[in-house]
């Protein structure tokens, strides 16, 4: 094909290729119907719960959420008894305490192994990546029997220094893998360049990769925290009562009082709150991660 | 030095925390500054950087899933071998064979239906007006935990017998056309289906994200030569865009299973594994920690690995092949 064909057509205005696409799109009536109760499904849920957080416990057990619009009565009395009497104001600030560090360190660990990877050639670097790289999928669950055996022995067993310590440990090999991928990108020629002028690793990785590197750290990042805010599992299994993140108090809480809604809807909310916020900001990175293979469980 | 350990009330929470990263930051300093005097032998650097990276995973993940295979073939107190004995329990008692068949039921059915509602989405909504608030609304559900997600459908499922107002959504939606209510997550075999609309609800996100982006990618000229053959709506979507984003979807289908298959966080707070709707995850969970049978334990992890190892292979090959062509 060439381009300077002149029979080629001149570029479509906006408006133009608006009903072009609207002719060849799935635009049938159907096709909207169809999108149209897919979000609504996937919102309602939400947004009931939401309204019920506001609503007073008394009501919540005997009406509907949907009554509020022909009978609104709210208030925010559930938020301050999950905060308060329920003690999630305590598993919020351990979360916060629990998920900062566990996002930092395993960055500042990846970044040096992923420059070392991509570019200090050494013998067996492509079987050590791979197996960096495979061990990525393991499930979890493989290790932590043995993992809090080891943590009972030495006797940090329930502590915070563990928690951090093992969410490091598992997102390692996925943290590793994106800054490597990342790093693999940036053109050879620029290093070489700065090799000649006689820069050493330690230059080279602050003046020419770490200011290139600000999205992938970003997208990890952001992955790290909303796997870390939300886990379930490693807190359950190695943290003490006095550390439980927001998620595994509210867990415990479904199953101590599994029908005190007005304490479960304002404490789901406020485990969401913090993720939902960070999502919404920075959501452009988290797709990129995510487009990048950065999915890990 | 107590407080290091075990810090107590917010303020110490914090000073420990920082503690934490500062160390962790000196570590990587200490490394940088040795490694980068000049004449330096040429393994100090590779030594140094890999160093604590490569020990953590070592210590961390190699150590003790190895551990954890060995510990499988072992007994209760883990003093003497037995053999497959663990593993036969799990695939002959009738209550873990239901864990199996559960958790075959979750991955077939997660990634096939959040795979097929994400791409109907991601078709319907690509270049609309709204294509950004309406993609965002199905994704959230991604950001948010697995157990708020949980608390949020277990109360669409709630229950409240005959006669008295129903608080639940799907029993008012199910009395308001004259059905009785029912107890959707106590029942089986719906409550396991009940669980699984729910993970199918937090993935599909995951894949009309990815497959948005892998149809957005599709050339325009293949597009509008399809347009000028007089190719449009249905047809398009059959000829053009399923083959154009069928390597993504495979992405999407594996990613999902494995997700689906490591989760426990649903069936844990919905059910808690009862009503027989536990997975092989829950189980693991319960068996280590709840009932105190690590071995049994042990061999539900090693399965899971099982299980995904054939992906972990295709991955490794297909990142050989991609390494390869660069």
């Amino acid at each position: 094909m060439s381009a300077t064909a002149p029979a080629m057509p001149r570029k479509l205005t906006r408006k133009e290729q608006r009903a072009v696409d609207n002719k060849t799109k799935l635009t049938s009536p159907t096709a909207s119907v169809i999108a149209i109760i897919i979000a609504i499904v996937w919102t309602t849920p939400t947004a009931g719960l939401l309204i019920t957080s506001f609503r007073p416990a008394s009501e919540i057990r005997t009406t509907g959420w949907w009554t509020v619009f022909s009978n609104p009565d709210f208030t925010t009395e559930n938020y301050s008894d999950a905060l308060g009497t329920s003690g999630l104001g305590q598993s919020f600030i351990n979360s916060i305490v629990i998920t900062i560090p566990a996002v930092i360190i395993p960055i500042l660990l990846a970044l040096l192994a992923a420059y070392a990877f991509a570019w200090i050639p050494f013998k067996g670097r492509d079987i050590l990546f791979t197996a960096v790289f495979a061990l990525q999928v393991v499930p979890i669950q493989v290790t932590l029997i043995p993992l809090l055996t080891q943590y009972v022995n030495v006797g940090l067993d329930g502590t915070l220094w563990v928690l951090w310590l093992s969410h490091s440990m598992f997102a390692l090999p996925l943290a590793i893998f994106l800054l490597h991928n990342f790093m693999k990108e940036i053109p050879a020629s620029l290093i070489e360049a700065a090799r000649v002028d006689g820069a050493g690793h330690v230059r080279i990785f602050f003046t020419v990769l770490l200011p290139l590197l600000v999205p992938a750290i970003a997208s990890f990042g952001i992955f790290q925290f909303l796997w870390v805010w939300n886990d379930l599992l490693v807190a359950m299994v190695f943290a003490s009562n006095d550390y439980a993140p927001v998620t595994r108090k509210i867990a415990e809480m479904v199953g101590s009082f599994g029908s005190a809604w007005h304490l479960l809807a304002a404490g789901a909310f406020i485990s969401m709150l913090v993720p939902v916020i960070v999502f919404l900001a920075l959501q452009r990175y988290f797709v990129r991660g995510m487009l990048a293979g950065g999915v890990k469980g | 030095m107590e407080w290091l350990l075990k810090p107590d009330g917010a303020g110490q929470e914090f000073l420990v925390m920082i503690i934490a990263i500062a160390l962790f930051a000196s570590v990587m300093a200490l490394v940088l500054f040795l490694t980068d005097r000049p004449n330096m032998p040429r393994w100090v650097p590779i030594v140094g950087y890999l160093g604590p990276a490569v020990a953590l995973i070592g210590f961390g993940l190699l150590f003790p899933a190895l551990t954890t295979v060995v510990n499988s073939f072992q007994n209760r107190t883990k003093d003497a071998f037995v053999g497959l004995d663990n593993y036969a329990e799990i695939f002959t008692n009738p209550e873990f064979i239901r864990v199996l068949v559960n958790t075959a039921l979750w991955m077939v059915l997660v990634p096939l239906v959040s795979t097929a509602l994400g791409l109907v989405y991601a078709v319907l909504v690509d270049r609309i007006r709204m294509e950004k608030v309406a993609k965002t609304l199905i994704f959230l559900p991604m950001a948010i935990s697995m157990v708020g997600a949980s608390i949020i459908w277990k109360f669409v499922y709630e229950y409240k017998p005959p006669g008295v107002d129903q608080i639940g959504l799907l029993n008012q939606l199910l009395v308001t056309f004259g059905a009785e209510p029912q107890q959707f997550l106590l029942d089986p075999p719906g409550n396991t289906f009940a669980l699984i609309f729910v993970m199918i609800w937090i993935q599909t996100g995951f894949a009309m994200t990815v497959l948005s982006a892998a149809i957005k990618a599709i050339p325009d000229d293949i597009v509008e030569a399809a347009q000028i053959d007089g190719v449009s709506g249905i047809k398009m979507f059959v000829y053009i865009t399923m083959p154009s984003v069928r390597p993504a979807i495979i992405v999407v289908l594996t990613t999902i299973a494995m997700a689906t298959l490591k989760a426990f966080d649903v069936v844990y707070t919905m059910t808690g594994g009862n009503f027989q709707t536990s997975v092989i995850a829950n189980e693991f969970f319960t068996q280590s920690f709840v009932r105190q049978q690590p071995h049994i334990g042990a061999a539900l992890a090693v399965l899971l690995f099982v299980i995904v190892s054939p992906i972990v292979i295709y991955n490794v090959r297909n990142m050989r092949i991609s390494e390869g062509e660069r």
